[in-house]
This record gives structure tokens, sequence and C-alpha cells, in this order.
């Protein structure tokens, strides 16, 4: 937060040291995106509104491979399997065990967080590409468990079990203008837990281990513990966020998706926001989310004007969309849209001086 | 365990090794050389087999371009993939010299993506099953073996071919790079890059020649795959398990590749041969199972240098 600020702009107070918005026209963005928020199933169109939905739980998912790959450095292939044991949890114990659905979602959480620490043990021995490795395991292992364990309770091979609809205070949440307030809940609260651990003894430990993990060591971060932490973490948001998507879409199991490919798209979309920002996640998922979309329209417009490869031009733009707009990413803005808006409004300050 | 399939899985379970151990020889022929994980070799395995089949006049709407021989169309196709590899060395990763290990990986990652959407754009999405195998599957070799199952053991010839290509073009790939200048030059660039170029080897153009190997490899690997599994799109995904392979055998090693691919093969295959559902069903992610205890193990693998980065 120090960074770039000009001179002769102090803090007066611990309060304003540690405020997060600290200027007038980030409290007048705050409230302008609040009322936008707040208000949007009230105008914006269906389609909005569900893609708002799915960017808003797909957000807290990155955020927590944001804490993972960008605060710790820690590559992992397998959010999208965290994901999927979110989603199998919230909807195992909503319809067991009668669960209120705050508190299932919270329990989605925990248990996809213990499962990726299990998978998180290997950084103990191991890193970088081997971790890499440790972590594609559990994007094949889990899914393969949902199919062939306990067919009974997580649907077997036909790959999906039906997931009720979520009643708060007997409110039944079933159209998504009404589910779009729970994700923007939940996603206002990781927000503010991700932002504070970036910023806390907990966040600078991560970046530590991640910009250099000996000297870490020797200021006495202990690397098995945090990076643990790290893993807990970023599987904890990403069983909130399946548990959220797997409410939102009535269903879950690996007929859903849940695949490496998901895994890989939200590495994607955490690289193309800017890694290591808390801004980062939010542009990501927000510009593939929106290239998928725009990718789709394309094959249905390919797929009209030559209706003999229908097939092929309604599914494959999608891949060649975000692989090469990744790919381009990484070479031309590696460091991602969270630092191109740092340039844009560093350029903004410095007007007409320096560009 | 039902024992009466274990001679039988034991020998099926080798020679799906094979094609296990080539397409992870060119993933370590990369790494080796420039240090980059190619998680798209997969997806260039798939290629090779779709242009091979197009090459033989494979097309479902029945106006082909090409309606040439196996033997024809699989250098053909080898041509193209070389160049195919050439160009994504030079426009791809090439710009990342020097960039952290998670970028490179996600350079290969997004790669993947683009070359299987390239794939089914140019050639469709449907699973081809015309691929113009040498062998049909029913053509098999008995050999009688008393305490197998039927007191005989079952060879498909397909498989036992596939086989031997593998190991042949594996060994000819590893006389290359012991024996030869060019190979020499490669193993230099690997050992220390700035070296290799204080002795004037061309490091950047060692990385090119690689890709382009890797490309050639890639497409035996393809065909081979191929002539057992037909032409389709999952191709990409069944190569993946090359991965738990390198690890197995050790990252450095072009035997440690081969043997690693061996032993993936047999693990798939064994689990097939228990009496239990569960395990049976298991073949698909035994290879990972493995990859963890691996891991958690002898990190470096069989073979591999013990200069991996301990925590």
């Amino acid at each position: 937060m120090a960074a770039l600020r000009p001179a002769g702009d102090f803090d007066r107070s611990y309060e304003q040291d540690m405020a997060v918005l600290r200027r007038p026209w980030q409290w007048a963005a705050l409230a302008l995106g609040a009322a936008v928020a707040l208000t949007a199933p009230l105008w914006a169109s269906a389609y909005i509104v569900t893609t708002a939905n799915t960017i808003f739980y797909t957000i807290i998912a990155v955020q927590g491979l944001n804490v993972l790959t960008g605060y710790t450095g820690q590559i992992s292939l397998g959010q999208a399997a965290f994901m999927l044991v979110g989603g199998y949890t919230s909807a195992l114990v909503t319809t067991h065990f009668g669960l209120p659905f705050p508190l299932a979602v919270l329990v989605a959480g925990l248990v996809a967080g213990l499962v990726g620490l299990l998978f998180g043990l290997p950084s103990l021995r191991v890193k970088g590409f081997y971790l890499a490795m440790a972590t594609l395991a559990a994007q094949f292992i889990i899914p393969w468990i949902s199919r062939h364990a306990l067919p009974d309770l997580l649907g077997g091979t036909s790959g999906r079990i039906d997931v009720p609809v979520p009643v708060i205070l007997g409110v039944h949440f079933s159209e998504t203008s009404q589910y779009y307030y729970l994700s923007l809940i939940a996603l206002v609260l990781t927000t503010l837990a991700v932002l504070n651990i970036s910023r806390s003894r907990l966040g600078r430990a991560l970046v530590s281990i991640r910009d250099n993990d000996l000297a870490a060591e020797l200021l006495g971060v202990s690397l098995f513990g945090y990076k643990l932490r790290a893993f807990f973490i970023a599987s904890f948001l990403a069983g909130i966020a399946g548990a959220l998507k797997a409410h939102s879409q009535r269903g879950v199991g690996t007929e859903f998706g849940y695949g490496l490919e998901e895994s890989i798209i939200l590495l994607g979309m955490l690289v193309i926001g800017g890694l290591g920002t808390n801004l980062g996640p939010f542009l990501g998922v927000t510009a593939v989310v929106l290239l998928e979309d725009l990718a789709g329209l394309t094959g249905q417009k390919m797929a009209e004007w030559f209706p003999a490869l229908q097939a092929r031009f309604l599914t494959s733009f999608r891949p060649i969309f975000f692989g090469l707009v990744l790919m381009l990413f990484l070479i031309f803005e590696s460091r991602g849209l969270a630092h191109r808006w740092q340039m844009i409004k560093a350029a903004w300050r410095l007007r007409p001086f320096a560009r | 365990m039902n024992w009466q399939l274990v001679p039988q899985q034991l020998v099926t379970g080798v020679l799906n090794g094979g094609i296990i151990a080539i397409i992870a020889l060119g993933i370590v022929l990369i790494y080796r050389s420039s240090e980059v994980f190619n998680f798209a070799h997969g997806q260039m395995v798939m290629l090779g087999a779709f242009l091979t089949w197009w090459f033989a006049g494979g097309n479902e709407t029945g106006k082909e371009l090409f309606n040439l021989p196996l033997w024809a169309a699989v250098p053909l196709a080898i041509v193209v993939m070389a160049a195919l590899g050439l160009v994504i060395e030079r426009l791809a990763l090439r710009p990342m010299t020097g960039q952290p290990l998670l970028a490179i990986i996600l350079m290969t990652l997004g790669l993947a993506q683009l070359l299987e959407g390239a794939t089914a754009i140019i050639f469709g999405i449907e699973p081809k099953n015309n691929f113009p195998a040498p062998f049909s599957p029913s053509d098999v070799i008995s050999i009688p073996f008393p305490g197998a199952f039927n007191d005989t053991i079952i060879i498909k010839q397909a498989l036992l071919a596939t086989f031997v290509v593998a190991i042949v073009a594996g060994l000819m790939f590893m006389l290359f790079f012991q024996y030869t200048r060019t190979g020499l030059a490669m193993r230099a660039t690997s050992a220390d890059h700035e070296l290799a170029r204080s002795v004037g080897i061309n490091v950047p153009r060692v990385f090119g020649l690689s890709w382009a190997i890797a490309g050639i490899i890639a497409t035996l690997g393809g065909v081979l795959l191929a002539t057992l599994t037909g032409v389709s799109l999952s191709l990409g995904v069944v190569a993946l398990v090359a991965f738990p392979a390198i690890l197995l055998g050790g990252l450095q090693s072009f035997v440690g590749a081969l043997i690693g691919g061996l032993l993936i093969g047999l693990a798939q295959a064994l689990v097939q041969a228990s009496s239990v559902q569960v395990v049976r069903n298991s073949s698909e992610i035994a290879p990972y199972l493995l990859l963890l205890v691996v891991l958690l193990i002898r990190p470096e693998g069989l073979f591999g240098e013990k200069r991996i980065e301990r925590v």
C-alpha cells in the first residue's frame, strides 16, 4: 500500500495507516460499486446476472489459488478438484444432515481444506515442478474417487448428484437473481479475508517463502507450516467456491466439469489478472469469463455460416481463444491486468510529465 | 488377486509401457536441453496421429486430399510436426527464456489448449476409427503358458509391433545422443548453457532442434497409439500418464524414461488382474498413486540426478 505515494502524503494515525480505503475517490468507487452490485438483479438482464454470479464464485476459487500460487509461489494444478470436494461436501451435509446453507458452505470449505492439506504434504519434500505433479495427481485421483467410491452417496459413474435449493430463514434462493446475493456476500467476505491475510504477518511470511525460501527459513518462517497454511487457505476457498457453484447449478459431480482443464483455466485467470495482487483475481476472472462467452458466440456464428462443420465450431473456440490469450499475456504482459491498471493510475498521476 | 490373469497382464503391461516410454522420451528430451516441462507433448502426440490419419486419406466427408499408404503418410506427418516443433520453440518458448517456472509451465499448458482446439477445428471432434493400422485388433499370437487363464497368453500383433517400434526408436535416439556430434551438442547444452555457448555451440539452435526432434518422437508415439486405439481428441489425455513415468524414471534420464514407462504400463495392467472391482477400475489413476509414492519416498526418481531442490 505504501508504494508509489506522492511526497507529503502522510498517515497521521494508526487508523489511517491501516485503512483499506484511503482516498475520497475510493469511497466513492466503493459506494458506486456497491449500489450497482446490490441493485443489479433489478435492472440487469438475466445474462448479466447469471454471468456475474459465475464470476463471483469463480473469483473466490482464484483468490485461493492466488494465496497459494501468487503469494506463496507453489504451483497447483488441482484447484478444480478441491472445488469438487467442496461441492460434494455441501451437497451431502445439506441433504443428509439438514445443515443450514451458510454452515454447509463453511463445512465444505473446511473439508476441502483438510483434503488440500493432505495433498500439500509432499511440499514437505519437494517444490516447483514436483509439487505441480503432486497436485496433478490430486486432480486425477479426487474425481476418480467421486465416480468409483460410495456410488450410492456420490452418484457413481453417472458423475452427478442433485443439490437442494439453499434456504435461509425460510427464504428459498431458487432464482439466479436471488442466489446472486449469496455469491456476492461470500465474495465480499473472502475478499476481506484475503486482503487482510495478504497484508498481515501470515501474508508476509508467504511472500517471503515465494521470494527466497532459504532466507525466509533463516528469518524464522517455518516453511512447512506456512506452506501447509497456504494449501489450507487455497483449498478452503476452493471448497467454498465449489459449494456455491454446486448450489447454483443444483448439481455436483464430474458431469459438471471440475477436470484438469478447469484447473488450468483457473491458473490462467490468475496469471491474466496478475499473480500476487488482490485485484488480479477480479480482473482475470472477469476477462476470461467474458472471453469464453465471446468464444462461444464466435463458435455459434461460425456454425451458422458453415452448418456442415457445426459440431467442431461450437466447442473448439473456447480452448483456442483461452490458450492464445494466455500465451500472449505470458509473452507481452506477464504481470497481468492488475499491473497494467497500476501503470494507468501512475500515468494519470504523473501526467503531463511521464508516460 | 486373480493369479490366473497375472501372466497375461504382465505381458500386456510391458507392451503397453513401450508406448508410454516413447511419449515420455519426447518430454525428457525437451527438459534436458532447455529445462522446459512440455505439458503440450500429449497434444503434439495427438496432432501427429491426426496428421498421419489425414495424409493416409482419412476424411469423413469422403473427399480426401491425400490418399497415401502408411509408409508415406508417417514421414510426411513427421516433417510437418518437426516444423511445428521449430515454430513452437521460436514463437512461444524463446520469449520465455529466463522466466520463472510457473510462467513456462503455463505457457506449455496454454499451448496444449491451443493445439487441442486447433486440432478439433481442423479435423473435427468425432473419434476416427478408420486409422489405416497395419494390424487389426483380431490379429493375435497365442502362446501356451501353463497356469495362465486358459493356459495361453494372448498377444495382439499390433501391441507387439508398437512395442518393438517404440523400443527400437527409443534406443536409436539414445545412440543418437551418445555418439553423434549433434547429440553431444545437445548433451552439452543440457549440462550448462553458458559453457556450451563458450565452446561454440549454438544454444538457441539446439533448443530448436530438440523441439523438432520432440515433434518427430511425438508423431511416432501418436501413430503407435492410434494403431491401438484409433485417432481421437482423448489421445492428449492418454499421453499424460507419461508424466508419472518420467518422474518415476528420473527427470534427466532417457533410460529412466524408458523404464519408467514400462513400469507405469505394468502397474496399469497389474491392477486389472485384481479380483476387487474398485481396484480393477483404478487403472486410470494407478500411475498417479504411484507418482505420489515416488514423490514422497524418492523424489529424484530411479535414475535421476540428486540435484532436485529439497526443502
